[in-house]
C-alpha cells in the first residue's frame, strides 16, 4: 500500500477532491498547513507596521491506496490540482506496513 | 427635573456602558490569540471596579463640594444624598441619580482605554491595583477639575465629552506605562499580528455607536444641542475613517479595514471635546484631520520603538490633544473659538492639554511605580510565552 501526500492550493481542494473520486478513491483526510517553498510568503501591513508573514496556507490530502492504483491517483490529482504557476505543491509517495479498519479489525489491502 | 432628559441621559448611559464591552472586542481582536481574554478582561471588569469605586468615593471625590479648586469633597461618599431627585444633581434637570450613573460609565470606560498600551504582559492584580489607584488619584481629579467645578472648568477650558478628562488621561497614562513596563518579549523580531480582525471592527462600531450616549448625552438635555452633538460626532467619524485609509494609501500601502476601523475611533476621540460646541461642517474639518494626524502618530511610535501595543497614545493621547486645541479653534456654539475671534480661547485650551498631560503623566509614574515594587506588574518571560490567558486566568479563548 502507499501513502500519497498532496500539498497544494487551498481553492483546488474541490477539484482534486471529484477527481480522486472519479477514477475511485473511496476516502481521505485533508488538513489545512502552512509551509513555503519556491513561491515564498507575503507581506501584511497593520496600522503602517509591516510583517513578512513566510508560512503560506496549504491543504493537504492524504490518500492511501493499493500499490498498482497509486500511479494512477498521483496523475489524477497533479493534473487537477496544477496551475502552472509557483506555489502549486508537492505531492509525496510513501510505502505504507499496514492498514487497520478499527470497527471490523481489517487488515492490508481489504482495510483501505 | 425633566421627565423627557430624564429617560434621554439613562438611555446615553446604557450606551456609554456599552461602550467598554466595545472596546474590549476592538482590543481583543488586536492582540495574539492567546492573550485574548486578559485583554479582554482588563476592558470587562473595569465594569466591576470603576462602578463599586464610584458608589464609595469616586463620584464624590469628582462631584462632590469642591476642596480648592482640587478635588470634590467626600459629601457624596456611599451615594449619600444621591437620590431621585434632584436635589444636589450638578444637572438640576435630573434626579441626582441619573447624573451620577451616567458619570459613572464615563469613568468605567477610561482606565479600560490605558489597557491597551501593555497589552499581553501585565498581571492581573497588579492591574487591578493600579487601576484602582489610577481611577481615585487620577481620574476623579481630572474629573472634578474640567465638570465638578474645579480650576480647570473656572478657567474656560471647553470639554464637551471628555477629550481631557477621558482621552488625553488615559492617553498620558499609556504613554508613561508603555515606557515603564517595557517592551513585549520579541517586540521588534517576532510579527504581533491581530488575531481576529473582524471582533476588531465590531468593536469599532459598537464603540462608534456608544459614542452617541457619550457624546449627545454630554449635553444633558434631550434638546438641539444634544442633537448637534449626535451630529457632529457622526461626521467626525465618518470624516477620520477616510482620511485614514487615504493617508495609508499615500503612505505607499492599501486601504486597510483596521486602518478605516482605527480613522473612526481616532475621529470619535477628536469630535469628543468639541462635539457641543462646533457645527456639523467644522466637525468634518477636525475629523479630517484626526485621521491623518493620529496615523502620523503611529508611524512616529513605529520610528520611536515604544511599545504601546494598541496604540492608545497615538489614537486617545494625540487625538484627545488635537481636539482640544481644535476645540479653541473652531467652537461657534455657546462659546467662541479662533475662528470667532477669539484667539484666548485657544491658549486656554492649549493651557489646560500642558496640565493634563504633565499631572496625568506624573501621577501614572509614581502609581505604577509603586504598584509594581509592591506587587509586581510585569508578567515573566515565560508567562509571555505560555500566553497571559493561561498564566493569569488559567483559561483559553478556542478550544482549537
Amino acid at each position: 500500500m502507499k501513502k500519497i501526500e498532496i500539498i497544494t492550493r487551498t481553492f483546488k481542494l474541490d477539484e482534486v477532491k471529484t477527481a480522486l473520486s472519479g477514477i475511485g478513491v473511496k476516502g481521505m483526510t485533508v488538513s489545512e498547513v502552512k509551509g513555503f517553498g519556491r513561491q515564498g510568503g507575503h507581506k501584511e501591513v497593520y496600522r503602517g507596521a509591516e510583517y513578512q508573514v513566510d508560512f503560506v496556507p496549504k491543504i493537504k490530502i492524504d490518500v492511501v491506496v493499493e500499490d498498482d492504483f497509486a500511479a494512477q491517483v498521483v496523475e489524477a490529482a497533479r493534473s487537477a490540482a496544477q496551475t502552472g504557476q509557483v506555489g502549486d505543491g508537492k505531492i509525496f509517495v510513501s510505502p505504507v506496513d499496514e492498514v487497520i479498519r478499527i470497527r471490523t479489525g481489517e487488515t492490508g489491502d481489504e482495510a483501505v | 427635573m425633566s421627565l423627557i432628559d430624564n429617560a434621554f441621559i439613562l438611555i446615553c448611559s446604557a450606551l456609554v456602558m456599552f461602550m467598554t464591552p466595545g472596546l474590549a472586542l476592538f482590543y481583543g481582536g488586536l492582540v495574539r490569540s492567546k492573550n485574548v481574554l486578559a485583554t479582554i478582561m482588563q476592558s470587562f471588569i473595569m465594569l466591576g471596579l470603576v462602578s463599586i469605586l464610584w458608589a464609595v468615593c469616586g463620584y464624590s471625590l469628582s462631584f462632590g463640594t469642591d476642596i480648592g479648586g482640587l478635588i470634590g469633597g467626600l459629601d457624596f461618599a456611599f451615594l449619600e444624598g444621591v437620590g431621585m431627585t434632584a436635589d444636589g444633581s450638578p444637572a438640576d434637570n435630573l434626579p441626582h441619580l441619573t447624573f451620577m450613573i451616567f458619570q459613572c460609565m464615563f469613568a468605567v470606560i477610561t482606565p479600560a482605554l490605558i489597557s491597551g498600551a501593555f497589552a499581553e504582559r501585565m498581571k492581573f492584580a497588579g492591574f487591578m491595583v493600579f487601576s484602582a489607584l489610577w481611577l481615585i488619584l487620577v481620574y476623579a481629579p481630572m474629573c472634578h477639575w474640567v465638570w465638578g467645578g474645579g480650576w480647570m472648568g473656572e478657567m474656560g477650558a471647553l470639554d464637551f465629552a471628555g477629550g481631557a478628562v477621558v482621552h488625553m488621561s488615559s492617553g498620558a497614562a499609556a504613554l508613561c506605562c508603555a515606557l515603564l513596563i517595557g517592551k513585549r518579549k520579541g517586540h521588534g523580531s517576532t510579527a504581533f499580528i491581530p488575531h481576529n480582525l473582524p471582533m476588531t471592527i465590531l468593536g469599532a462600531g459598537i464603540l462608534w455607536f456608544g459614542w452617541f450616549g457619550f457624546n449627545a448625552g454630554s449635553a444633558l438635555s434631550a434638546d438641539g444641542f444634544a442633537a448637534n452633538a449626535f451630529v457632529t460626532t457622526h461626521m467626525a467619524a465618518a470624516a477620520a475613517a477616510l482620511s485614514w485609509i487615504v493617508a495609508e494609501w499615500f503612505h505607499g500601502g492599501k486601504a486597510t479595514t483596521l486602518g478605516a476601523a482605527s480613522g473612526a475611533v481616532a475621529g470619535l476621540v477628536a469630535i469628543t471635546p468639541a462635539a457641543g460646541f462646533v457645527t456639523p461642517m467644522w466637525a468634518i474639518v477636525i475629523g479630517l484631520g484626526a485621521g491623518v494626524i493620529c496615523f502620523g502618530g503611529i508611524m512616529l511610535k513605529n520610528k520611536l520603538g515604544y511599545d504601546d501595543a494598541l496604540d492608545v497614545v497615538g489614537i486617545h493621547g494625540l487625538g484627545g490633544t488635537y481636539g482640544a486645541l481644535a476645540t479653541g479653534v473652531f467652537a461657534t456654539i455657546g462659546a467662541e473659538g479662533l475662528i470667532a475671534g477669539n484667539a484666548n480661547q485657544l491658549w486656554i485650551q492649549f493651557v489646560s492639554v500642558v496640565a493634563t498631560w504633565a499631572f496625568c503623566f506624573a501621577m501614572t509614574f509614581v502609581i505604577f511605580k509603586v504598584v509594581d515594587k509592591t506587587i509586581g506588574l510585569k508578567a515573566s518571560e515565560a508567562d509571555e510565552d505560555k500566553g497571559m490567558d493561561i498564566a493569569e486566568h488559567s483559561e483559553t479563548g478556542y478550544q482549537w
